[in-house]
């Protein structure tokens, strides 16, 4: 079953390459393509919710010597994310593609990225998440690129030269942990890593691939390549960007310091810890400063990265799902809010949020499906955000790290200061009049505002339902912090 | 080998991120190469450094005898050579549209990106 995940994605991709002299079909394969998915990642985590651990011994050599694909409940939620953000841009895309654009490969492009994301969520080897972040990134590149804008290709160049500094990185940490382990396959690597007497070395490398995942998620000092990048790419694919890549980072920390590098947490632990709080700091303070609407929003992306680094970092098992539910949440917020942006824009436009306004007195549906989600972000009770923000939160009060949990609040308030800039200067506000400027006279359509609402109304099943959710979350992270059914799915019981 | 090697990653490492730190966007770049070889080599020496002793199983028998060198090493950087080629050939192209488009060959111009919009236009280098 877990293959079907990337045999869809792969398939579709390749079907849109051979088909490019009909951009015109692009549209609808794609979203079949991504409904396949979607269906794929419900059917896979129907079936590891209750705990199993789906695994896939590829061209069956048997782990640790061949390439295991692995599904425990983090993956599959993962998995199930993305594929709802696929699904809701494939649709959304409609509108912002033109016929030119889909024949130079968009879609395509789009495909082979989920493929690559999903392969990164589900592998249970080192070596094989780098090819897999190789995958996304290409793509990725290819994606950022499409317009060719001399913005964009410097938001690219600076994206490209980071991620490769990143991968690099990567590299070395893989090396030195071959050296050390003498594996790469995740499972046996934290069994030796448990076994491990002299474990400098392996600090050492813990550090290494801090740095290079740091460096992907968008964590304190690393994030420069993000606000600069993120803002320039086509709407829809900002919008994935911003839910699901960072998020790989994030996924990739919150996998190899739950599972392997876990002997000295209050040396990595804490580092990780004070990371958390200057990268919700920095976000926040750094998106105050902001006047363009996607710039706004990416620098919130990294402040919220902070949060779930948090989770990490507190490290018991509250703290670790409310890092879960709070990428469950973030990523269907932060998509929405790209969309919602681009929304704006073609009706206004423009992203500036000075020259925006009035959009609450004319489209009051577009208004409250903005409204939802930004205040969701903002944390208000009861939407989504709100639950992420306290699980993390109270974990934090519950072994009295109160320093964290200060900056948390107080990041918390000034995102909602952010929030309400938006909401104040774009839907509230008079437009001002101005020469150079004035209203593209588009009215948002439908093929837009239904995956918005959809993930809205996504945001509030989340912030109604919390029980259930913050359950799965749970058992993700009983999952993450109690190895032996993990490392026994991929090994065999009998090892 | 066992010395040699040591001193030449380091050394790629060194030139590697000192090019890394160079202003010209074509030195960045060749930095960037500079350090994934650096990274290769470092993979390489990780398996263990053994002379003569190749992974074969010779013709007579059914499993391999004594120590060999460990192949898989070897099969990890050339999948990592490969795909830090075609990433590499990206970035250099990106970086000649880059120059194409705006002229700049220094990395410190490389801020259109960073402001915002209104400023830019304001200087009218968009």
């Amino acid at each position: 079953m877990i293959i079907s995940i990337l045999i869809i994605p792969l398939l579709g991709g390749i079907i849109l390459l051979l088909s490019s002299k009909r951009p015109r079909w692009h549209f609808t394969v794609n979203f079949l393509v991504s409904s396949a998915s979607l269906i794929a990642a419900v059917i896979v985590l129907t079936q590891t919710v209750s705990g199993r651990i789906l695994t896939l011994q590829i061209g069956n050599w048997p782990a640790p010597f061949g390439i295991t694909l692995v599904a425990d409940l983090l993956s599959s939620v993962m998995v199930l994310l993305t594929a709802i953000i696929g699904w809701a841009v494939a649709i959304y895309a409609n509108k912002y593609v033109n016929a030119h654009q889909a024949g130079e490969g968009f879609f395509a492009l789009m495909q082979l990225m989920l493929f690559g994301i999903y392969g990164a969520f589900l592998t249970g080897d080192m070596f094989n998440l780098y090819v897999w972040f190789e995958v996304l990134l290409i793509a990725s590149f290819s994606l950022m690129t499409l317009g060719s804008t001399s913005r964009q290709t410097e938001g690219a160049f600076k994206y490209v030269l980071l991620n490769l500094v990143a991968s690099a990185f990567f590299l070395v940490g893989i090396g030195l942990l071959y050296g050390v382990a003498g594996t790469l396959n995740m499972a046996d690597l934290a069994r030796k890593a448990a076994m491990m007497e002299n474990t400098i070395v392996l600090q050492t490398v813990a550090l290494i691939f801090m740095v290079s995942f740091g460096i992907k998620a968008a964590v304190f000092p690393l994030y420069f390549w993000l606000p600069a990048s993120y803002h320039t790419a086509p709407i829809p694919v900002a919008a994935i960007f911003a839910g699901l890549l960072t998020k790989v980072g994030v996924y990739a920390l919150i996998r190899v310091f739950s599972l392997i590098f876990i002997h000295d947490t209050n040396f990595t632990h804490t580092i990780l810890l004070i990371v958390a709080g200057l990268t919700m700091l920095s976000g926040v303070i750094g998106a105050a400063a902001q006047n363009d609407f996607r710039r706004i929003l990416s620098f919130h992306i990294i402040s919220q990265i902070g949060y779930m680094i948090m989770g990490l970092a507190l490290f018991t098992p509250l703290a670790v799902a409310g890092a879960v539910f709070y990428i469950i949440h973030h990523i269907i917020v932060k998509s929405n809010l790209f969309l919602i942006a681009g929304i704006v824009e073609r009706i206004h436009g423009s992203f500036d949020v000075s020259r925006l306004g009035d959009v609450y007195k004319k489209w009051p549906l577009l208004a409250l499906l903005f409204f939802i989600p930004a205040f969701s972000l903002a944390g208000i009770p009861p939407l989504s955000g709100f639950w992420a923000k306290l699980t993390v939160i109270k974990a934090g009060l519950d072994i009295r790290q109160f320093a964290i949990v200060f900056v948390a609040l107080g990041v918390g308030l000034l995102t909602i200061f952010s929030m309400t800039k938006i909401w104040a200067q774009v839907f509230w506000k008079e437009q001002p009049i101005t020469k150079e400027h004035r209203n593209t006279g588009n009215n948002p359509v439908w093929m837009e505002l239904i995956p918005v609402a959809f993930l809205a109304l996504l945001t509030i099943i989340i912030g109604l339902l919390a029980g259930p959710v913050f359950e799965i979350s749970n058992r993700a992270a009983e999952q993450l912090l109690n190895h032996k059914p993990y490392i026994e799915a991929v090994l065999g019981g009998g090892r | 080998m066992q010395l040699f090697l040591p001193l030449i990653i380091g050394i790629l490492f060194s030139a590697g991120f000192y090019l890394l730190l160079r202003r010209n966007l074509l030195k960045v770049i060749l930095g960037i190469a500079l350090v994934a070889h650096a990274a290769n080599l470092l993979i390489f020496t990780m398996g263990g450094l053994k002379t003569t002793r190749p992974p074969i199983i010779a013709e007579s028998k059914k499993m391999i005898e004594g120590l060999v060198t460990d192949p898989l090493p070897q099969a990890l950087i050339l999948t990592a050579i490969v795909i830090g080629f075609g990433v590499q050939v990206f970035a250099l192209i990106l970086a000649r549209r880059l120059y194409q488009q705006t002229g700049i060959s220094d990395i410190n111009a490389v801020k259109n990106s960073d402001v915002n919009t209104e400023q830019v236009e304001k200087d009218g280098s968009l």
